[in-house]
């Protein structure tokens, strides 16, 4: 009997969590996959029809959104490993006694909502704002150039509002580097370049990996920054999908998009954390 | 998240060799700068953001300097809906972080104490939750509520926001849970403390910054979210939701206080907590 | 004006494609029974003096009214409801639940499909996409003109006379807005009078545009020299290549959802497709607002019934309350938009003269303005939304919702 409960007991401590991830995220998505094969339209219904054109269609017409996402979402994320290594490095290594002081400085910006830090940093970028206006007026810029609603617009709001997200495991992964083993190279006459290649990089690249996972797949389906900060030639494939769902009410075209999507990037995922190891992977990106 | 909260271990940094050490410190100038840099950008808008709170504009636009008030604090709940979106963002990540925290807990305990069959199912759909895109699992519901002719609202909301945040919760949990020597528990359980007892004097104690930690992250993720929160709301108005909205008719001041409030209060009990977690370990 | 729905042609038009939708319905409701697939929202049936009188028979008020409006409609101390509850004993809970109208639309659809209360009794929407559907989809209750006399006596003409809903059959405007050109005159250095101007290349990188794909086609055709109101299909086309010229050669900025107003006041964009009223509540000096000599559009944002409302008989009467002049002139002040209520200009008149000091200036530019009370001349120029099909809209949509979307 205490054995039967000891079995039990690991069953019965996921069951209720485990039920509200099965019935609101893995069914969703089941029907999702369904309505995504639908045809139809608000006034007569969805029907089921196996349609698989949805997804041909949404290919033919908003490919290059979905690719323009992913290549946002590559920069975005390339430019976050950019700026986040070296702080983090230094923090790590050198922050010393204040060391969480200045990551928490880093991770500051979590405190004030997504919208809102969007909409300060637009009205940051505009044309006579307090980044570009001083230049303009020293005739430093050419009259027409300007920032705001472009593609660097985005891709500057995308690796501002998700820099922290990437800060954070790279930091986690280089603080638990013991700093002896640095020495240790250096003993063997390791040049600081060869120490930093050979024993700091690989050391922390599980942090740069979670980081990647906790930047790209948010940056890539982001709707609100290309909304604000881009132009006509700057839509991504978030925006594409809210239209189709609010303003078409083309709800199977809009699965299928979605699907597509999050096909697209969660075997991109995959594979990296089969390359890993799921569970690395996770920890890391917990933490 | 969990990092500022939970203090790392220090690392045992041993005299190096005085040579290398003056190299080391040298380029660390740069690096120091460019770090200030870094963290000077991240607070730029934000620094905007409290600013403007103190605008004393005249017009329903609120993005021209016109000088220094304190209205909008005085003033501050004068927007009633805008006061309602408040308490509704509150009071759905109060809920749904002490849903989230209980739920999670255990799944990160399970995960973390126990083998067994369908563990790597688990951790694959927490894996999966944690890197889906948002506006997946929102249209994802979405399909779902529409399919079952569901109104949404208050509650689909709540719903939704323990969905995604049941998975952090529970890495965070079992991350500190795997770190645990069992054999405490084991003592605790030969010395005739039932299994109840033992959770709950031996094993929560143990695990709470993991938890408590698990749980600020649930609370932040809740109350910032807008693309999932935009799917799932039916004409329930959070925040984040009303923000974006008013930004058609002009974004008042107090919204900015309301920012800044927010702000200031997750900075300091992040300070607190890290002050307390600083002073247990 | 007798019931609405007693004009023979409206009710025959009303009849066939109700009648032909309603059929349509009831087949999809049949399939809708079959599992895994989302039900239609199929249309009712005709709408006759019966109908709206079935709809009220022995319904009486309940003395509370659930009110779903934009942002900005309300003064922020709502004394207007405050007014009305006081002279009338009903209570008013006023909420600012809608955002956008598609989206509001995305909401609210489900319950009302399911014949549940979408918890508003009175509801404001644009004439537009989303209307036409709440209309098509039978969504809203038939108003019943014995119990709007305020209306009768005191709404303008084109308040009465509009394409989109013939006769009020279940709705009244209330607020309309004009849609025309804003220009920062810090950075144009000459009049903007024509439509062609945001066309020209020489603001090539500082024109905002509206992405709304209504507000947008419209501009587009009235470009191209048609008018929107009778457009037909190859019109729109026409429209879409001067749109989409104008795009392709850069001269568009940004497609505007919303914010071309800072825009257009920072000086983003130095001429932009814009509301009447953003332009007004601005009050700067740099930013004048021009309905071009080949014709902007004036929308109306319309109060209307969902069926479900729980007090429909309060919401009516709140409804014809807003419409006496010194009813609706505090709201004027306030949103400072165009009023269907044409005597709220002598109320604020009235007022002006009664007032001093900065408050008699505001009152007076704002009972002057032709942006608040349109000249009989721009009245002319005005044009208005073609009311779309749910058959025609995924057309028009292809057309022009492409354009702001970059494909």
């Amino acid at each position: 009997m205490a054995r039967l409960r000891g079995a039990l007991s690991p069953y019965l401590m996921i069951l209720p969590g485990g039920l509200w991830m099965a019935v609101f995220f893995v069914v969703p998505l089941v029907f999702m996959f369904s309505v995504s094969l639908m045809t139809g339209n608000i006034i007569d219904g969805f029907k089921q029809t196996w349609h698989w054109q949805n997804y041909t269609e949404g290919f033919h017409t908003y490919g290059d959104k979905l690719l323009r996402s992913l290549w946002y979402g590559l920069i975005a994320t390339v430019a976050c490993i950019v700026l986040a290594y070296p702080a983090a490095y230094w923090i790590a290594f050198k922050g010393g006694r204040r060391k969480s002081t200045y990551l928490f400085l880093l991770l500051l910006p979590f405190f004030v909502s997504f919208v809102l830090r969007t909409l300060a940093w637009k009205l940051v970028l505009t044309d006579n704002g307090p980044l570009l206006g001083p230049l303009r007026n020293h005739g430093l810029l050419p009259k027409d150039f300007h920032v705001l609603d472009s593609g660097f617009a985005v891709i500057s709001g995308l690796t501002y509002n998700f820099l922290p997200f990437m800060v954070l495991p790279i930091y986690v992964a280089l603080e638990r580097i013991d700093y002896r083993i640095i020495e240790a190279s250096y003993d063997l006459y390791a040049s600081r370049t060869q120490a930093f290649l050979r024993v700091v990089l690989p050391l922390s690249l599980p942090g740069v990996f979670a980081g990647v996972i906790m930047t790209f797949v948010p940056v890539a389906s982001d709707y609100v920054n290309s909304e604000v900060l881009g132009g006509p030639n700057n839509v991504m494939i978030g925006h594409i999908i809210r239209t189709e769902y609010f303003d078409n009410s083309s709800y199977a075209l809009a699965s299928a998009l979605s699907f597509s999507l999050m096909a697209l990037l969660l075997v991109g995922i995959f594979a990296y954390a089969r390359a890993l190891g799921t569970e690395d992977v996770l920890e890391a990106a917990g933490r | 998240m969990t990092t500022t909260l939970e203090k790392p271990a220090p690392t045992p940094a041993p005299a190096p060799v005085r040579r290398r050490r003056r190299r080391v410190e040298r380029d660390g100038l740069g690096l120091r700068l460019y770090t200030w840099l870094i963290i000077a950008w991240l607070m730029l808008p934000i620094g905007i953001m409290i600013l403007f709170g103190f605008n004393d504009t005249h017009s329903k636009q609120n993005f021209q300097w016109e000088g220094f008030t304190l209205r909008w604090y005085r003033h501050l709940f004068d927007k009633g809906d805008l006061t309602q979106a408040l308490w509704n963002s509150l009071s759905i990540a109060l809920l749904s972080t002490v849903i989230t925290t209980v739920l999670g807990t255990f799944v990160g305990i399970a995960l973390g104490r126990f083998r067994f069959r369908g563990k790597g199912v688990t951790n694959l759909v927490l894996f999966a939750a944690i890197s889906c895109p948002e506006i997946v699992m929102g249209a994802s519901l979405l399909s779902m509520f529409v399919s079952l002719d569901l109104p949404r609202g208050y509650w689909t909301v709540l719903i939704a926001h323990v969905m995604f945040s049941i998975s952090f919760v529970a890495v965070t949990v079992r991350a500190r849970v795997v770190g645990l020597d069992p054999k405490v528990e084991e003592a605790a359980k030969d010395l005739g403390a039932g299994p109840v007892t033992t959770f709950r004097l031996v094993t929560l104690p143990m695990i709470m910054p993991g938890v408590m930690s698990g749980a600020l992250l649930a609370f932040a993720l809740s109350i910032d979210d807008f693309v999932i929160t935009n799917f799932t709301s039916g004409s329930t108005v959070t925040f984040p939701l009303w923000v974006y909205a008013s930004t058609r008719t002009g974004t008042p001041p107090q919204v900015n206080v309301m920012g800044t409030l927010i702000f200031a209060a997750g900075v300091v009990l992040a300070v607190i907590s890290a002050r307390r977690g600083a002073r247990h370990t | 004006m007798t019931g609405p729905a007693a004009d023979p042609a409206l009710r025959r038009g009303l009849t066939t494609r109700r009648g032909f939708l309603g059929a349509v319905g009831a087949l999809a409701g049949a399939a809708a029974l079959s599992a895994c697939s989302i039900p239609g929202r199929g249309g009712n049936g005709v709408v006759t003096q019966a109908m709206i009188d079935d709809y009220w028979r022995g319904r009486t008020g309940k003395g509370h009214v659930n009110w779903a409006n934009w942002p900005g409609y309300m003064e922020d101390d709502h004394s207007t409801i405050k007014q009305f509850s006081k002279e009338t004993g009903i209570s008013v809970t006023y909420k600012e639940a809608i955002q956008e109208a598609a989206d509001w639309f995305g909401k609210i659809q489900a319950p009302l499909a399911a014949n549940q209360s979408i918890g508003f009794d009175l509801m404001v929407v644009t004439n537009g996409i989303q209307f036409t559907e709440l209309v098509e989809l039978g969504y809203l209750a038939p108003l019943d003109h014995k119990r709007l006399p305020n209306f009768a006596k005191y709404a303008s003409e084109k308040a009465k006379r509009r394409s989109y809903d013939p006769g009020n059959v279940f709705s009244v405007p209330y607020m309309s807005g004009l849609t025309g050109i804003a220009y920062n005159t810090k950075y144009v250095k000459e009049p903007i009078t024509s439509i062609r101007q945001l066309f020209d290349p020489k603001y090539k990188g500082r024109v905002g545009m509206m992405s709304d794909s209504q507000e947008l086609g419209n501009f587009g055709m009235i470009a191209a020299g048609i008018d929107p109101e009778k457009s037909t299909e190859a019109d729109w086309k026409r429209g879409g290549d001067v749109l989409r010229r104008q795009r392709d050669q850069g001269i568009v900025r940004k497609y505007y959802e919303q914010g071309y107003i800072d825009a257009v006041t920072k000086g983003d964009v130095w001429l932009t497709m814009a509301w009447s009223g953003d332009v007004y509540t601005l009050s700067s000096p740099d930013v004048k607002f021009v309905v071009p000599q080949e014709g902007g559009t004036i929308w109306s944002d319309c109060m209307m019934l969902p069926k479900t409302a729980a007090d429909p008989v309060d919401a009516i009467r709140l409804m014809d309350w807003l419409y006496a002049p010194q009813n609706n002139a505090p709201l004027t002040e306030y949103i400072n938009y165009v009023t269907p209520v044409p005597g709220v200009q002598d109320v604020i008149k009235q007022k002006a003269a009664a007032a001093t000091g900065e408050d008699k200036a505001d009152l007076e530019r704002l009972a002057t303005s032709p942006l608040i009370f349109p000249t009989a001349a721009d009245y002319a120029k005005l044009r208005t939304y073609r009311p779309l099909s749910n058959a025609e809209l995924p057309r028009y949509q292809k057309v022009f919702q492409t354009i702001s979307q970059g494909a």
